[in-house]
């Protein structure tokens, strides 16, 4: 599924136009984009939390050469799906 | 900023469309995740990222309070990981 099916789904249910409703879905994803590159996290009642997760700097090793490189601290974006989310995983998948 | 912020900041920006309006179409987003998830989809949202169902597979536990060994079956769980764009706004 991508970005085009869930405007379709908009346009089939609500009856939103198909241009708007691809729209209205890009907003509500760069709303969400915006607000984790803030460092803000987002938090979706009955989906699940965006988090911004702040990682130390660690050793890697390049898997290739086996040469050892250092990885810079850096964010990341974590997601946690709420227990409603996965409930209905687990119904539905077994 | 909560689902409630998210679809007041989307309301704005739309015409035409109350906060009212708006809940039931982000919430109609949020729930085309969830099922397609559910039936075996995966998401892919180019810039934002994708969903998927990561398998785990069954693992003995134990009841933290008895102490008694319990058995976890296998599950799905819903997975998130950012894609590109994502990734390098938030980690800049």
């Amino acid at each position: 599924m991508r970005k085009a099916d869930i405007a379709n789904i908009l346009y089939e249910r609500h009856g939103v136009p198909k241009r708007e409703a691809a729209a209205i879905v890009e907003l509500i994803l760069d709303e969400i984009k915006e607000s984790l590159a803030n460092g803000e996290e987002v938090k979706i009642a009955g989906f699940g939390n965006f988090t911004v997760r702040h990682k130390r700097e660690r050793k890697g090793r390049n898997p290739k050469t086996g040469e050892e490189i250092g990885i810079s601290p850096r964010r990341v974006v974590s997601f946690k799906a709420s227990p409603v989310f996965k409930q209905q995983i687990l119904d539905e998948r077994t | 900023m909560t689902k409630a912020e998210l679809i007041e900041n989307v309301t704005r920006k739309v015409d035409g469309l109350n906060r009212t309006q708006m809940d039931v179409l982000a919430s109609t987003v949020f729930d085309t995740i969830k099922d397609a998830l559910a039936g075996g989809d995966k998401v892919e949202i180019r810039g934002f990222g994708s969903f998927r169902l990561r398998y785990r597979a069954a693992r003995e536990g134990r009841n933290p309070k008895s102490g008694e060994l319990v058995r976890v079956p296998p599950k799905e769980v819903p997975f998130f990981k950012a894609g590109k764009e994502l990734r390098e706004m938030v980690d800049s």
